[in-house]
């Protein structure tokens, strides 16, 4: 759900990491919030737990700059990956204007990915959105370890629709910004076809 | 896409605007803010230079909508008013219209009992603005109003942009 202040001339859209634990996506942000200029964001805020694992959502706002006089925003969230955080997972994905598939290339994921993606499609049918009609990409990370799936199958397993998708790394960058800029763009084409 | 856009235009916006300015001074209040329950600001009344809006905004959301999953493993419809009070600052935090979330943050030159009080005549206005603001969004998009839409004319170029 984007919010649209036509008095302060700002756009605000939400997008939201989504994948199983330990697949990077507090990373993702973490890269993101270290690359970008002071003025364009806020505080990286994590609810973490000692270990470092997301116990309910980082949250890092971007301003990206303008377009035709608006101030464009992005409020990035991640959820919290492990299982038993279902609960939590269904809360952040509340009013979701896109959404980024953060697969774990190593192959032991494999399993993990495919249940996280039920896991998503699930929690999004019970808002009433459907995968295919979201703003979606998908990015396979750690592809810099040695135990990786081959491309194709992950595609296979976790790309059924044929989104666009990138190979990443996400502690070094590499296809972090890509993966963003995907989808960011797609929101922002949703918002032009309603408004 | 499900769901609805807020979208909120001047006039709209500055109505909101002197509720939140005279539950400020009426409440005694340090700051007052209204936040989407998705997390966004909509606007704050007060001396906000202390205070990073946008991170209080989103957390601000985040437990509501966290008691508000506890709420519903409880049965209860959803707790629609929370108090943390602090050592100097009290926070209190009212759900207005299933829709904004209204924080009022004051400390020992007001007391709950005000606060609850004023909280409540706002929460009326608010409830009232912003069933306006719905029907009125619903009526333009149903006669396909776009009116001066920023949007309808972005281009790959623009977006491109925003990521050089
Ligand atoms: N080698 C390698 N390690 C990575 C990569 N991305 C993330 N990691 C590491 O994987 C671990 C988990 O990363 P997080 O970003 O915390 O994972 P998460 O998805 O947020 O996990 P949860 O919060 O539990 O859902 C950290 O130690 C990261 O440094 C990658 O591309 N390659
Ligand atoms: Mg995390």
């Amino acid at each position: 759900m984007s919010f649209i202040n036509y008095s302060s001339r700002e756009i605000n859209c939400k997008i939201v990491y989504y994948g199983p634990g330990l697949c990077g996506k507090t990373t993702n942000l973490q890269f993101i919030y270290k690359k970008t200029n002071p003025e364009q964001k806020g505080k990286l805020i994590s609810l973490a737990t000692e270990t470092e694992r997301t116990l309910f959502f980082d949250f890092l706002p971007l301003a990206l700059g303008d377009i035709r006089g608006f101030k464009v925003r992005f409020h990035l969230y991640t959820v919290p990956g492990q299982v038993f955080y279902a609960a939590s997972r269904k809360l952040i994905l509340k009013g979701v204007d896109g959404v980024i598939f953060v697969a774990d290339s190593q192959i032991e994921r494999m399993e993990a990915n495919m249940e996280s993606l039920e896991d998503l499609k699930i929690n999004l049918a019970e808002q009433g959105y459907a995968i295919e009609k979201l703003p979606y990409a998908v990015q396979y990370n750690k592809r810099d370890l040695s135990n990786v799936a081959p491309l194709e199958e992950m595609n296979k397993l976790l790309n059924a629709n044929g989104v666009q998708w990138f190979e990443a790394v996400a502690p070094t960058g590499t296809g972090v910004f890509e993966t963003l800029k995907s989808v960011a763009k797609q929101v922002l084409l949703e918002l032009k076809k309603h408004y | 896409m499900a769901g609805s856009d807020l979208v909120m235009y001047e006039n709209e916006f500055q109505k909101i605007d002197e509720e939140l300015q005279k539950l400020h001074q009426q409440a005694n209040a340090t700051v007052v803010f209204l936040v989407d329950k998705n997390g966004q600001l909509i606007a704050s009344a007060g001396d906000t230079h202390d205070i990073d809006t946008t991170s209080l905004a989103s957390l601000t959301a985040g437990n509501i909508a966290a008691t508000g999953g506890i709420a519903r493993l409880l049965g209860e419809k959803e707790f629609t008013i929370l108090f943390h009070e602090g050592e100097k600052d009290n926070i209190h935090i009212s759900l207005i219209g299933q829709r904004v979330i209204l924080v009022v943050i004051f400390d020992q030159r007001s007391s709950l009992g005000l606060v609850r009080l004023r909280v409540k005549k706002t929460s009326e206005a608010l409830t009232k603005l912003f069933e306006d603001i719905t029907s009125k969004a619903e009526k333009e998009k149903s006669e396909g109003k776009a009116a001066d839409s920023p949007f309808a004319e972005i281009s790959d170029e623009d977006i491109d942009n925003l990521f050089k």
